[in-house]
């Protein structure tokens, strides 16, 4: 040890405090694979929530896909959907307690291949919730299988020599097709693979939660993410391929906003 | 008393709101009721038919083979459901595009030519009306002002001022009913 | 008298659910049951109550908008008819497993497949024997009248809430079309009280609340899964319906539920003209099924006859009630044919009394 180094007692002094987890975050565990981007999102979820003060307020939804046990990490009331439902449960809560503020959380198996159905009409009712995609082109639960928005030429269990368009079909983008709808009111794509990028995201999902006081509809925001075991590359090989090739199909930036 | 009729013709010529005025009739006067229409395909144009029993009873089926009570106004009806009439009960049909009159001779039989009346009347709409009244007056179920209540209680609010005009095709049935073949 | 009036059945549970304060209605329409969402569009049920009704894109959107709102602590119900209860299995079963009350209207129509739209009662092992995945049961309540139409959805709520379990009105297309006279009871006000169980926001005062039926820890699964258990043991003990008619002097029986047993009514008049003594039990439970009551009655009778419009599925429930101590056959009609009083008195001729 260097002579000059921190002690842990050191460390924990209170004007040491650089950063603090969020209260809206539980102690536990999280499951996530080492470099997944869910565990970012959480917390950013999660902050705003603290930062809006609106725990009492809150009810989220849990799909199935790697995030079904996500309800063990926030601090929140929350209900576990069947595969692809959430926003027909979200929209069950929403209309039941108008005035409470409601989120789906779900992977792009869950919105965008077996809820597809739920996902459009609640964008296209225009439920007055929030709705978080998080979308790495792969099943990571089940062990990487393709995803409806894995990308032509992308390596999975299911398509082992690549995604042929051919066979399987093309990748599927959601968040274009939702942009189009009129009950969507606030609509972006973002990414967590950096931390500008984290910090960016924040702002939309804040965006996301604040509109939906305003009763104008689904506020929708991708996030892409990575994939690190199911992509079968290191953390940081994952965020550089993600850059290089989920990027140029799935662009970053806000979609739909609302006219100030 | 307890009487169990099959109304039985063409979808949209009053044969549901027919019973259900029954009905609402038999409630008047404090009866059980149940009125159980074929329903599919035919709701939307084809033949239609419901079984309506009217009872001082409790009612166990609502679904009959055999009735007191026929009202037949077309010929496909007249087909099915002549020979579904009980021994000594009543066939009242509307002559009205009739090719084969009924033929049972153990059934009493009446013919109302309401369609023809209606028309006469200015007023096709009151075509079931006529049939009604030309069945109450063969079997005298109910007082008329019960009927004027049930029918006023089945027609929306909305066409509560029909309910004059509809009075006088019920009349106009007691009046035309006729006779074919009794068997008492 | 005035307070009568003359409703379809499907109309009757409409106007019933609006009066029992339910607070969200979720369905998609379906032959023949569409009279309920289409009353309730016409009711303006949000006018007179606030209750919310919505037609979801799909069954399987309906049963979890349900899931929802029941997770939310409030009264909410569905209604559909066989292929759209068949799609809501699933959610169902999550339902069930997630221990939260809530009132599935099934108008059956026959099947399998798209079938017909005409009345059956071929889903009787569907509602009573699972239907979704997992070791559940749904409480289900069979009506045999308009009236019972009705007054089975505040009882369906009682039931659902008291045991946090989905409750299931089991009807036909027959008692869902036929009009009879009909009482409401008033109207009753909606809850303004969350369930302390209820996903309302989590409070400084309280843990939060999550509504799931997973668990990966199969020790846990399994304790979760003898809670329900013994629940549903609890239910089998306490809430068994049933009617017995005409049995006091009957040396035999019509076993039948909903519209088949409004038909053996009046083949029970029809024997009893030619002498032969024949009651009527009527299970209003199907779930539970009055085991132990159909097995007291073997004491008396020489013959059961369960009557269905389905190939013989309660049958086998009344066989495993009467324990072969006598003979227990089956009459009924397929694809939507209800079956005659007179065939069924044949039946029970040929079946039981000769055979």
């Amino acid at each position: 040890m260097a002579e000059n180094a921190i002690t842990t007692k050191e460390l924990i002094k209170k004007e040491n405090l650089v950063y603090q987890k969020t209260r809206l975050l539980t102690d536990d565990v999280m499951h996530y694979c080492p470099g997944c981007g869910h565990g970012t999102v959480h917390r950013l979820i999660a902050e705003i929530i603290e930062e809006m003060d609106i725990q009492s307020e809150i009810i989220g939804v849990a799909p199935v896909g790697c995030s079904v046990l996500m309800y063990n990490y926030m601090n929140v009331d929350m209900q576990e959907a069947a595969h692809g439902r959430a926003p027909a449960v979200a929209t069950g809560i929403k209309r039941l307690l108008p005035e409470k503020y409601v989120f789906t959380y779900q992977g792009d198996g869950d919105l965008a291949a077996i809820g597809t159905a739920e996902t459009i009409h609640a964008c296209n009712r225009g439920e007055n919730i929030t709705m978080i995609f998080i979308n790495n082109g792969i099943y990571g639960m089940t062990g990487g299988q393709m995803a409806p928005t894995t990308l032509v030429g992308m390596k999975s269990s299911t398509t082992p020599y690549g995604r042929e368009v051919s066979q399987m079909g093309n990748p599927l983008n959601m968040t274009d097709l939702v942009v189009n709808l009129p009950g969507t009111y606030f609509v972006s794509r973002q990414s967590v693979h950096t931390p500008g990028n984290v910090r960016k995201t924040k702002k939309a999902l804040k965006k996301a939660f604040e509109y939906q006081a305003l009763n104008k509809g689904v506020c929708f925001v991708e996030v892409v993410s990575n994939c690190p075991s199911g992509w079968k590359m290191t953390p940081l090989e994952s965020n550089k391929w993600l850059a290089e090739n989920m990027l140029p199909f799935y662009p970053l930036g806000d979609l739909k906003v609302p006219e100030e | 008393m307890t009487e169990e009729i099959i109304i039985a013709g063409f979808g949209g010529q009053g044969v549901l709101s027919m019973g259900k005025i029954l009905c609402y009739s038999g409630v008047m006067e404090g009866q059980e009721v149940s009125w159980m229409p074929a329903y599919g395909p035919e709701m939307r144009g084809g033949t239609a038919n419901v079984t309506v029993i009217l009872s001082d009873n409790k009612i166990s089926s609502p679904i009959l083979d055999t009735f007191d009570t026929a009202i037949i106004l077309n010929q496909q009806s007249m087909d099915k459901f002549e020979s579904a009439v009980k021994p000594g009960g009543l066939l009242v049909y509307d002559g009205n595009g009739i090719t084969r009159h009924p033929e049972r001779k153990d059934i009493n039989i009446y013919r109302i030519d309401a369609a023809e009346e209606a028309t006469k009347m200015g007023s096709t709409k009151t075509f079931n009306m006529i049939v009604l009244g030309g069945y109450l007056k063969v079997k005298k179920l109910y007082k008329l002002e019960s009927v004027i209540k049930g029918l006023k209680k089945s027609l929306p609010e909305r066409y509560h001022h029909m309910i004059p005009v509809n009075e006088k095709a019920i009349h106009r049935g007691l009046e035309i009913i006729k006779e074919v073949a009794t068997v008492n | 008298m005035e307070e009568f009036v003359l409703m379809k059945g499907n109309e009757a549970i409409a106007e019933a659910a609006i009066r029992a304060g339910t607070d969200g209605y979720f369905g998609y329409p379906i032959t023949p049951q569409s009279e309920v969402i289409e009353y309730l569009a016409a009711a303006k049920p949000h006018e007179r109550t606030g209750m919310v009704m919505l037609q979801a894109e799909s069954e399987v959107a309906a049963i979890n908008m349900l899931y929802g709102g029941a997770g939310a602590g409030k009264k909410v119900m569905t209604s559909s008819s066989s292929p759209g209860i068949s799609l809501m299995q699933e959610g169902i079963s999550y339902i069930a497993g997630s221990e939260l009350p809530c009132l599935i209207v099934n108008v059956v129509r026959g099947g399998p497949g798209l079938g017909t739209i005409q009345p059956s009662q071929s889903d009787y092992f569907q509602s009573t024997k699972g239907g979704g995945h997992g070791d559940y049961n749904l409480i289900v309540l069979a009506p045999s009248s308009v009236q019972e139409m009705a007054d089975f959805v505040g009882l369906g709520y009682d039931l659902a809430f008291k045991y946090r379990n989905p409750v299931m009105i089991q009807t036909d297309g027959a008692l869902g079309q036929m009009m009879e006279k009909v009482k409401f009871k008033p109207q009753q006000p909606r809850s303004k009280k969350s369930p302390d169980w209820a996903t309302t926001g989590k409070t400084s005062d309280r843990e939060r609340i999550i509504i799931t039926s997973l668990d990966l820890d199969p020790s846990r699964q399994e304790r979760f899964n003898e809670k329900l258990q013994v629940k549903y043991r609890t239910i089998v003990e306490k809430e068994v319906r049933y009617e017995k008619i005409q049995c006091d002097d009957a040396e035999y029986l019509f076993v039948a539920y909903g519209t088949s047993s409004r038909i053996c009514q009046k083949s029970i008049q029809m024997a009893r003209e030619e002498g032969i003594k024949v009651g009527l039990f009527r299970p209003i439970t199907l779930w539970p099924f009055p085991y132990n009551e159909i097995r007291e009655m073997t004491g008396q009778v020489k013959g059961m006859l369960s009557v269905e419009m389905s190939a013989g599925q309660m049958v086998e429930d009344v066989r495993l009630a009467v324990e072969a101590k006598v003979k227990v056959d089956h009459y009924g009609r397929m694809g939507g044919i209800i079956p005659s009083s007179e065939e069924i008195v044949e039946a029970l001729k040929q079946k039981i009394i000769g055979g």
